[in-house]
C-alpha cells in the first residue's frame, strides 16, 4: 500500500487533483507543435494575465511593505500545506486542498510576526525559518503518506499553464478553462480588496502606528492582505508555478515603483506590466529558442523573464530612479553649461577687445585654461556650438557668430543682472556674488531676466562696473 | 477607589479649569476624578510598559492640565515614545490605567491627534505631501469610503497653514527634513483634535520650521487645545511649555514650568548627566525671567 496506490486512486475518484500533480510531462513539447492558435495560445496569455493581475495588485503593498518575500515564503509553505490539508481531512475535494493550502499560508504569515515578535529577528530570518520549516514537514508527510510521489521539480516551478485550454468549463454559457474561470475570479476579489479598501492600505501601509491611532487596525489589514495572498498564491500555483507567482508578486510592483510617485498610479502601471508580460512572455517562450533551433520552451518561465526584462527597463529608464536617465541628464545638463560658459568667455573677450584693431580668436588652449573642462568635453561642447551656427573658426581662434552673439548677451545679461540682485536685494557681498550668479545664469530664462531688470530698476552697469547688455 | 465618571454636558476641549491665570499647584499629582475628569486631557495612573518583561515605564502617573503646551522632557531611553504610545493603546500595558478626556483612549480617539517621530515613515512612499496630511481625516472619512474633493481641499488649506501649501503635490521624498515635519504636523491639524501628542516635531528641523511650530503650537493653546510634545531642547523648553514632565522610567516631577523646571530637578532626571551648559542656561533664565 504505498503511495503510487493512494495516487492512482486519487486520479480516479478527482482527476483534478491527481492532474495538478501529475500532468506535468514537459509542457514545452506540447506548444512546439501547435504554432500560435487563438483557442490555446490565446487562453494561455489569457490565464498567464489573470494570475499576473492578481498577484500584482497585492504584490505593489508587498513591495511597498518591505515583505516582497512573504509572497515567496507563502507561496513555497502552500505546496506541503495541501499535502498536510490531505492528509489530515482525508478529503479529496480540491475545496479542501485549497483550503488547507490557504489556512498554512495565512499561518506562514502568523508564525512569521509571532517568531519576529518573541525572537526579536528581523523579518527576513523569520520568514525564513518559518516557510523552510513548514516545506521540509510538508515534504516529510508526503513522503510518508505518499510514499514515492514524484513531485517534479518542473512542475513546482513551471506550472502547467500550457495545459490550461485543454480542461474548459462552462460558465455563464462560455466555454472558458477551468484555470482561466478560478484567476478570474481571485483577480476579481483582489482588484475589489484593493478598490474598497485602498485608502486603509495606503494608510496601514505608509504609517501603520498612526492608522492603529485611529482605528484601521494595522494588524487586520496585514492578516486581510495576507490571506488574499496564500488565496492567490494556491490559485495561481496550481496554473502557472512557483516562478511566475513569486516573480509576478514582486517583479511589475517593483517596476511601477521606479516610473511613478503615486500609489494609484503605481498600481495601474504593475498591472499594465503584468499584462503585457504574459503576452509578451508567452510569444517569447514560442520564439525565442527557435532562433538558437531549440523547440518552445516553458511559457510561466518565459513570463517572469518577460517581467524582469521590464524591471530592467524600468530601472534604467525609469524618470524617478532610472540610471541611466539620471546619467544622461546629468550629461546633457554639464555640456549645455559648458557651452554657455564658451559663448559667455567668447563673449567678453570680444567685448574687452571690441575698441582694439587685433580681433582675435580664442584659441582652444586659452579656453582651456579659462574653464578648466576637459579636452574631450571641450571639443565635444566646440563641435556642438559650430554646429548649431553659435561659433567659427577665423583669426586663428574661435569668435562667434550673429547668433552666437546673442546668445552670449543673454548670458552676460542674466549674470551681470543676478550680480546686481544679489547685491540690491539679497544683500550679499561682493566677493560671492560673481560664484552665485556663474550658476543662475545657466537657468535663467527671458522672463526671469525681466523680473530680475524690473526689481533691480533697469540698471545700466553692474555692482563691477560692467554694462548690463541689453535684451536682444 | 472608584473610577472617574464621565460628565457628557462638559463642553469638548474647555480648557478653562487649569488654564486661567494661575496655572495648577505643580508636582502634586491631581488625580481624575468626578465631573473634572472629562476635563482632563491625559490621565495617567500607575502605568508601567515592559518589552521582554524588562521594565521600560515604571509607575507612571501624572494628569495634563487642559489648554496647555507641555513638554515630556527625559534623557534618551527615559521611555517617553513609549510612554506615547502606551498611552494610544499602541503597545500593551503590563499596568495601569489611562484616560484621554475622561474616558479609555479608544472612546476618545477622534479628539485625538498623534504626530510621530519622522523617521517612523518611509518617506520613499509613493504619496505626494497633500495625500498624507489628507490621511488625518481617514477616520473621519470612514472605512471604504473614498476620499472626496472637500477633504482635499481641507487637507490642502492645512498645508497653507503650515506654509508649505505651494508643496502639496510634492512627492514626500522631495520635500526638506524640515518641510516633511510640517506635513506631519498638518496632518494632526486637519484632525481638528483637543488633545495632541507629538514625538519630536523639532528633532532635526531648520530654524524657521522651529518657529513655524511653536507658532502653531500657541495657535493651538489660543484656541483651548492641549499639547504633550516630546522635546529635547532643554535651553528652549522655558520658552515653548507651560508645563513639563520630567520622566526617566519613572516621573520625576511634572508641573509648570516655573516651579517644576530646575537645576535640582534635571539633576534627577538626567543623572549626572546634565551639562554645565544647561546649568548656566537655567541659571540665566532665573535671572532675567525674575522668579
Amino acid at each position: 500500500m504505498g503511495g503510487n496506490q493512494w495516487l492512482a486512486d486519487l486520479s480516479v475518484v478527482i482527476p483534478d487533483a491527481g492532474d495538478w500533480l501529475a500532468r506535468c510531462d514537459s509542457p514545452g513539447m506540447f506548444t512546439a507543435q501547435i504554432g500560435w492558435s487563438w483557442m490555446l495560445d490565446g487562453w494561455i496569455v489569457v490565464v498567464g494575465a489573470l494570475a499576473a493581475v492578481s498577484a500584482t495588485l497585492l504584490g505593489n503593498f508587498l513591495v511597498l511593505r518591505k515583505m516582497s518575500m512573504l509572497g515567496d515564503a507563502i507561496t513555497h509553505a502552500v505546496l506541503p500545506g495541501i499535502a498536510v490539508a490531505f492528509l489530515v481531512s482525508e478529503s479529496r475535494s480540491s475545496v479542501a486542498m485549497f483550503l488547507g493550502a490557504v489556512i498554512v499560508g495565512v499561518l506562514t504569515a502568523v508564525f512569521t510576526e509571532w517568531i519576529r515578535g518573541v525572537g526579536g529577528v528581523d523579518e527576513g530570518a523569520s520568514m525564513g525559518v518559518v516557510f523552510t520549516s513548514l516545506f521540509a514537514l510538508g515534504l516529510v508527510i508526503l513522503v510518508r503518506g505518499a510514499d514515492a510521489v514524484d513531485l517534479d521539480p518542473d512542475c513546482v516551478l513551471y506550472g502547467a499553464i500550457e495545459l490550461t485550454p485543454l480542461e474548459m468549463v462552462s460558465l455563464f454559457g462560455w466555454e472558458v478553462p477551468r484555470a482561466a474561470a478560478i484567476l478570474g475570479a481571485v483577480t476579481l476579489i483582489n482588484a475589489a480588496f484593493v478598490g474598497l479598501f485602498f485608502k486603509e492600505l495606503k494608510l496601514t501601509s505608509f504609517d501603520p502606528a498612526l492608522a492603529t491611532t485611529m482605528g484601521f487596525s494595522a494588524k487586520w489589514v496585514h492578516y486581510g492582505l495576507m490571506v488574499l495572498v496564500s488565496v492567490t498564491a494556491v490559485a495561481c500555483f496550481e496554473s502557472v508555478g512557483s516562478i511566475l507567482v513569486v516573480a509576478m508578486f514582486v517583479v511589475p510592483a517593483a517596476s511601477a515603483y521606479m516610473l511613478t510617485d503615486r500609489l494609484g498610479v503605481m498600481i495601474l502601471i504593475s498591472v499594465v506590466l503584468a499584462a503585457l508580460s504574459s503576452a509578451v512572455g508567452h510569444l517569447m517562450a514560442l520564439q525565442v529558442p527557435s532562433w538558437f533551433g531549440y523547440r518552445s520552451t516553458t511559457t510561466a518561465g518565459m513570463i517572469a523573464v518577460a517581467a524582469g526584462i521590464f524591471f530592467l527597463v524600468a530601472a534604467a529608464f525609469g524618470p524617478r530612479h532610472g540610471v541611466v536617465v539620471k546619467r544622461v541628464r546629468r550629461i546633457v545638463l554639464s555640456l549645455r553649461i559648458l557651452c554657455d560658459d564658451i559663448v559667455a568667455f567668447l563673449f567678453r573677450a570680444q567685448e574687452t577687445r571690441a575698441g582694439s584693431e587685433q580681433l582675435r580668436g580664442v584659441t582652444a588652449a586659452q579656453l582651456t585654461d579659462a574653464l578648466f573642462a576637459s579636452g574631450v568635453s571641450l571639443r565635444l561642447a566646440t563641435w556642438l556650438l559650430r554646429r548649431r551656427g553659435e561659433i567659427r573658426l577665423a583669426d586663428g581662434g574661435l569668435v562667434l557668430t550673429e547668433a552666437g552673439i546673442e546668445r552670449g548677451q543673454r548670458l552676460v545679461r542674466s549674470h551681470r543682472l543676478w550680480e546686481q540682485y544679489l547685491v540690491d536685494q539679497a544683500g550679499r557681498g561682493m566677493e560671492e556674488i560673481h560664484q552665485q550668479a556663474e550658476r543662475f545664469e545657466h537657468f535663467t530664462d527671458r522672463e526671469l531676466r525681466e523680473k530680475l531688470a524690473t526689481q533691480t530698476d533697469r540698471p545700466e552697469l553692474d555692482p563691477h562696473g560692467s554694462p548690463i547688455p541689453e535684451e536682444g | 477607589m472608584s473610577h472617574p465618571q464621565s460628565t457628557s454636558d462638559d463642553p469638548p476641549g474647555s480648557g478653562t479649569p487649569s488654564a486661567a491665570p494661575s496655572p495648577p499647584a505643580g508636582g502634586v499629582p491631581v488625580d481624575a476624578r468626578g465631573a473634572d475628569a472629562a476635563a482632563i486631557p491625559l490621565s495617567v495612573y500607575d502605568l508601567t510598559v515592559a518589552y521582554h518583561r524588562k521594565p521600560v515605564i515604571w509607575d507612571v502617573s501624572f494628569d495634563l492640565p487642559p489648554g496647555q503646551l507641555i513638554g515630556v522632557v527625559g534623557p534618551n531611553g527615559a521611555g517617553k515614545s513609549t510612554l506615547l504610545k502606551a498611552a494610544m493603546d499602541l503597545i500593551p500595558r503590563a499596568s495601569g490605567r489611562v484616560q484621554v478626556f475622561g474616558q479609555p483612549y479608544r472612546k476618545n480617539r477622534h479628539r485625538v491627534g498623534y504626530v510621530p517621530q519622522r523617521e517612523s515613515v518611509d518617506w520613499q512612499f509613493p504619496v505626494s505631501a497633500l495625500d498624507v496630511v489628507t490621511m488625518g481625516l481617514y477616520d473621519e472619512i470612514g472605512w471604504c469610503r473614498p476620499v472626496r474633493k472637500q477633504h482635499r481641499e481641507r487637507a490642502r488649506e492645512a498645508l497653507h497653514r503650515v506654509g508649505i501649501g505651494d508643496l502639496a503635490d510634492r512627492q514626500i521624498s522631495q520635500l526638506s527634513g524640515g518641510q516633511q515635519q510640517r506635513t506631519f504636523l498638518s496632518r494632526a491639524l486637519v484632525q481638528d483634535a483637543d488633545l495632541y501628542l507629538m514625538d519630536e516635531p523639532f528633532a532635526a528641523v531648520d530654524a524657521s520650521t522651529e518657529r513655524a511650530i511653536v507658532d502653531i503650537l500657541r495657535e493651538l493653546k489660543s484656541r483651548g487645545k492641549t499639547a504633550a510634545v516630546i522635546h529635547h531642547d532643554l535651553q528652549t523648553v522655558p520658552e515653548y511649555f507651560d508645563y513639563v514632565v520630567l520622566l526617566n522610567m519613572r516621573v520625576v516631577a511634572h508641573g509648570p514650568v516655573q516651579t517644576t523646571f530646575t537645576t535640582e530637578n534635571l539633576q534627577k532626571t538626567y543623572g549626572g548627566r546634565l551639562t554645565l551648559l544647561d546649568e548656566v542656561t537655567e541659571a540665566m533664565r532665573r535671572r532675567e525671567g525674575g522668579i
